[in-house]
């Protein structure tokens, strides 16, 4: 059946879907897989600005789904990976202009050339979620530690369980390891606790973010960047690599960092 | 620095983490069975409201919970407990019904079902409480007198 369909959700809008799906579709292009990412929140297409591609676009999802363009020709090539392809949203369009089907559809074409087919889901749990959500193989959730952001993670997590894709994984995003500390923030053991899925990836707050999505070159690709590192290491669990989870702690002490090097961290 | 202010102005000492942990809990718990907590009380209500028909509850200890495991696993607990048929026990669950009656009177007796059931409580009484029976028949002014002494 050739390549895997992982979609990323998350329910509630803003926790950093489209940041992770850009992150880990250069990480695993980095680690020599072929990537396409499509970003299906038709209407409201941001992967393209993320991943600095926006200039690019010639063709969209629609244009593919409706038979303006051949699938090939809306396929737009990373700069920097001969192996990473984005299929853009279509911007003047909305979700109902694409169904699961042809999602279905799409993505069993794309099996075929790719290792992975990344779908960056809409926020909601409407037709778009249902679209990302219906070719899944995988489905990752990504999440703040945050009350609002999991309450409606456990929202979508219960709706992939019924659609047959559960269970998910979880990628806990923007945590802020000083205020874990502080007993001021829900820790990863404690969103662990209440979602009770398996952790795939905890993503630090670094403000590296917003300044790689400010000029377009997604954060992993910032070796400064502990989210970049983050990102890094959800693509390799991704592929089935066994990685210890990194330590967040602000300052670590010489020692944890001479273990993250001997890690190759 | 602001952690060791906020404990010195006798703030919480709870994190606000802990807090959220709790809340989500409890949001969740009835996110997942799709009943709200308020519909979930009434619920309670209306159970305890048909078992005191038939049997003696001390009201007080009465836990009635929803318990889950995981998303897909939960599981209403109740429990319930009954007085036993014992002379002395009947006599105290009396009192019990007679301070519940009150309560629910202080309430506004607003709750149909409390007011019956503390008199479905006290109906049943005779019949349990053999020794006290000629006391106690037709007698909830009585133990109203009983309980007010005790108190």
């Amino acid at each position: 059946m050739g390549g895997k369909v992982v979609t990323i959700s998350s329910g509630k809008g803003g926790v950093g879907k489209t940041t992770a799906t850009a992150n880990l579709g250069i990480s695993l292009a980095s680690l020599g897989k072929k990537v396409v990412v499509i970003d299906a929140d038709i209407g409201l297409r941001n992967l393209d600005v993320i991943m600095g591609l926006e200039n690019r676009i010639v063709y969209d999802l629609v244009d593919i789904v409706e038979g303006r363009s051949k699938l090939r020709q809306a396929m737009i090539k990373h700069k920097k990976f001969d192996d990473l392809f984005l299929i853009p949203a279509a911007q003047t369009r909305d979700k109902m202009a694409v169904s699961p089907e042809d999602m279905v559809k799409l993505t069993d074409e794309l099996r075929e050339d790719f290792d992975y087919v990344l779908i960056d889901s809409p926020a909601g749990i409407e037709r778009g979620f249902r679209n990302a959500l219906e070719p899944a193989d995988e489905v990752l959730i990504v999440t703040n530690p945050e009350v609002s952001a999991v309450r409606d993670a456990d929202r979508i997590i219960g709706l992939i369980e019924a659609a047959d894709k559960g269970p998910g994984k979880l990628i806990i995003n923007r945590l802020k390891s000083d205020m874990v500390k502080k007993g001021e923030m829900l820790s990863s053991e404690d969103v662990f606790d209440i979602l009770g899925l398996a952790i795939i990836g905890i993503i630090p707050e670094d403000e590296l973010v917003l300044s790689a999505s400010n000029s377009g070159v997604p954060v992993t690709l910032n070796m400064q960047s502990k989210a970049g590192m983050a990102f890094n290491n959800v693509a390799r669990r991704v592929i089935g690599e066994d990685v210890p989870f990194m330590n967040l702690d602000e300052n670590p002490g010489i020692f944890q960092r001479l273990v993250g090097l001997l890690n190759g961290r | 620095m602001s952690n060791l202010l906020s404990r010195l102005l006798g703030r919480t000492r709870k994190g606000s983490g802990a807090t959220a942990k709790d809340r989500l809990r409890f949001v969740l718990q009835h996110d997942r069975i799709n009943l709200p907590p308020e519909r979930m009380e009434e619920m309670k209500r209306e159970i305890l409201a048909v078992i005191v028909k038939y049997l003696v509850v001390d009201q007080d200890r009465v836990e009635i919970d929803l318990e889950q495991r995981d998303r897909t696993h939960s599981k209403l607990t109740a429990e319930i407990p009954v007085a036993i048929h014992t002379p002395t026990a009947a006599k105290k669950a009396v009192e019990n019904t007679v301070a519940a009656a009150d309560s629910a009177g202080a309430n506004g007796a607003n709750n149909g079902a409390d007011a019956d059931s503390a008199e479905a409580e006290a109906d049943s009484k005779p019949d349990e409480a053999e020794p006290a029976k000629d006391e106690k028949t037709d007698a909830r002014g009585d133990d109203q007198e009983e309980a007010d002494q005790k108190s």
